[in-house]
């Protein structure tokens, strides 16, 4: 605390720091302080008092929100299966916990205001720099320390040490590296990200589903106007442990049906339709958002998030938006019995662009 | 005192002027617009018929008020569909919500005032269904808001919510197109939306979903108009755009009130 006193000693002109890279030669004027106003309560006995009633009034008032917080909470119990009971418990105990707390705050200001001493009081900075006695005293404790440590002399305890600093991190990196999906003989692409997102569930044969139902849907089902939401027929099959949204986010499809007429073969891949009925990806090629947002007199799809448009009676080609490619199509066809199956999976890989795919 | 007579011998106005003539402006607004719409109100009940009507009247009210769009057989015309196979379902549907006759053309046809009695609606639906059949009332089971409420909420999120929104207030769609709140929807209007597929909205029919999953549906969302939400005053339930613009103006303009007093001097 030495140097702080060093500092303000003698006359209160502009001392220049010492940690200032450039000594300024002509520094601006301090202007000071404007001149000391009296406050009202100052002034007027009776304002004090009232500013004194104004501030145990208000942590009164605290108390009170204090002690009816409790009492809601014993008030308004949370009884089971009722919502309205939950709405009545948050509102009356958030009531009482705020005006407790507000009140404390507003009367704890207040009194600093108007009631404690309002006198100007400047508190200088110190210098930054610490005295040379100071930084030479640093220097030699290390010094010092490593002298009476042996941690320079004793090569063997500091590399040990070293060592152990090290391989104490490894196991961290270890577990953590566990964490993550991992290739094994039986399923060589389950640890590799760019296979993941290469692919989705569905393959040949497999049959589209009403989602969440897991209902097949036959084509006959699918009339002009409608738009399905529909998954894998074996993803209904899934349960949470087996990945069912891992694989849900990638395979959902909306289904709609179109007037053959109006799917031109010049800028639609027919051969992935079925009379009129096509299905795409549902995930946006922007950012993944799904899009669903299904216009049946347009035929234009809208993403929700960024507003791409994708346009199902063209290819879904992109018409307005972010979005940088179409829509992947699914392609479908019939089974035997009359219900939509894919013929493949995507030809290319859903959702937005990745580190391998732009 | 002093202070207040000071003022007046500037000549200048009280700072409260302003907002106290704003406010007298927009009571007296008010006032007059209530006063209005009660007075229409009036005469409109006035107009209402309490008889039965039958397919005939049913014809003549088609050929007066719908009959230049859709043309006088339901063949459609320029300016409007043909209303072949859409039935007395599709007929409720849009007249009773007000959306029929259009006011003017446009993206979409809003909701407004209803035109006819609820007998006149069900007179011209009795008249399309029987020239054109098409979808047609469903049973009161369907419309009994007793189904698993939060199944139909299942399937609403999965089939609905991109549009109207996962708490049914509705949201927009491309080019001054929407999606309608479900707020004050009849159940009635809910099955006749989901079955007849209005304007820009996919069918639903019953291969899609289901009767009883349609009553789910209708349930939660009988349910959702029924209940106040847990979570307390909904902003109109927009998500992060009221909610934000609330807190931006409200929440930060509170903070920096609050600031200023404190750092302000005291008296």
């Amino acid at each position: 605390m030495a140097h702080e006193v060093e500092a303000h000693e003698g006359d209160r002109s502009y001392v220049p720091s010492p940690g200032l890279a450039v000594a300024v030669q002509d520094p601006v004027k301090v202007p000071g302080l404007p001149p000391h106003r009296e406050r009202m309560t100052d002034k007027d006995p009776k304002k004090m008092n009232g500013a004194v009633r104004a501030v145990y009034t208000l942590f009164y008032l605290s108390l009170a929100g204090s002690i009816w917080a409790i009492a809601a909470y014993m008030l308004f119990p949370i009884e089971d299966g009722q919502i309205a009971s939950i709405r009545a418990n948050n509102l009356y105990i958030g009531l009482g916990i705020a005006l407790a707390l507000l009140a404390l705050g507003v009367g704890a200001i207040h009194w600093s205001k108007a009631i404690m001493s309002d006198k100007e009081h400047i508190e200088y900075r110190h210098p930054t720099r610490g005295r040379d006695s100071t930084r030479a005293a640093a220097v030699q404790a290390f010094a010092d320390a490593n002298e009476e440590s042996g941690f320079g002399r004793r090569t063997m305890i500091r590399g040990s040490l070293f060592a152990a600093l090290v391989a104490s991190i490894v196991p961290g990196i270890v577990l953590f590296r566990g964490l993550a999906p991992q290739s094994t003989p039986a399923n060589p692409e389950a640890g590799d990200p760019v296979a993941l997102l290469n692919h989705t569930m569905w393959k040949k044969g497999m049959r589209l589903a009403h989602d969440p139902s897991g209902e097949p849907i036959k084509a006959s089902d699918v009339t002009l106007g409608s738009a399905v939401h529909v998954i894998p027929e074996e993803l209904a099959k899934l349960s949470h442990e087996e990945g069912y949204l891992d694989e849900k986010a990638k395979a959902i499809v909306l289904l709609m049906r179109l007037r053959p007429e109006q799917l031109p073969a010049e800028t639609n891949n027919l051969d992935w339709a079925y009379n009129g009925i096509v299905a795409y990806s549902k995930v946006c090629t922007h950012v993944g958002c799904p899009v669903a947002l299904y216009e049946q007199q347009t035929h234009h799809l809208l993403c929700p998030c960024h507003q791409s448009q994708f346009d199902v009676a063209n290819g879904a080609a992109v018409i307005f938006g972010p979005a940088a490619r179409p829509l992947p199509q699914l392609p479908i066809t019939v089974d035997d019995e009359g219900y939509l199956i894919a013929q493949d999976d995507f030809n290319e890989p859903v959702g937005p662009s990745f580190w391998e795919r732009h | 005192m002093a202070r207040e007579k000071k003022h007046r011998a500037n000549g200048r106005r009280s700072p409260w002027a302003a907002a106290a003539l704003i406010g007298i402006g927009l009571l007296i607004t008010g006032g007059a617009y209530a006063g209005a719409s009660a007075a229409m109100a009036a005469t409109d009940e006035s107009a209402s018929v309490k008889t039965a009507l039958t397919v005939d009247d049913g014809k003549k009210l088609f050929q007066a008020n719908c009959a230049t769009c859709h043309g006088l057989d339901l063949q459609g015309t320029s300016n409007g569909p043909s209303l072949f196979g859409v039935g007395e379902l599709s007929v409720h549907f849009q007249v009773s919500t007000g959306r029929m006759p259009l006011q003017m053309q446009g993206p979409q046809a809003p909701q407004k005032p209803v035109q006819f009695t609820d007998e006149q609606i069900a007179a011209i639906g009795a008249y399309v269904q029987e020239t054109s059949p098409g979808p047609s009332f469903p049973s009161d089971e369907v419309l009994d808001g007793k189904g698993d409420v939060a199944h139909g909420a299942e399937l609403f999120r999965i089939n609905c919510a991109m549009c109207h929104n996962v708490a049914a207030a509705g949201g927009a769609l491309t080019e001054g197109k929407y999606a309608p709140s479900l707020e004050h929807t009849s159940a009635l209007n809910m099955y006749a939306a989901m079955v007849t597929g209005p304007q820009n909205m996919p069918v639903f029919n019953d291969l899609n979903i289901t009767l009883e999953e349609k009553r789910d549906i209708i349930s939660s969302l009988l349910w959702l108009q029924q209940n106040q939400s847990p979570g307390g005053y909904g902003l109109g339930n927009l998500g992060p755009v009221s909610e934000g613009l609330f807190i931006w103006i409200f929440g930060i303009g509170t903070l920096i009130a609050i600031t200023v007093w404190i750092t302000a001097k005291a008296n």
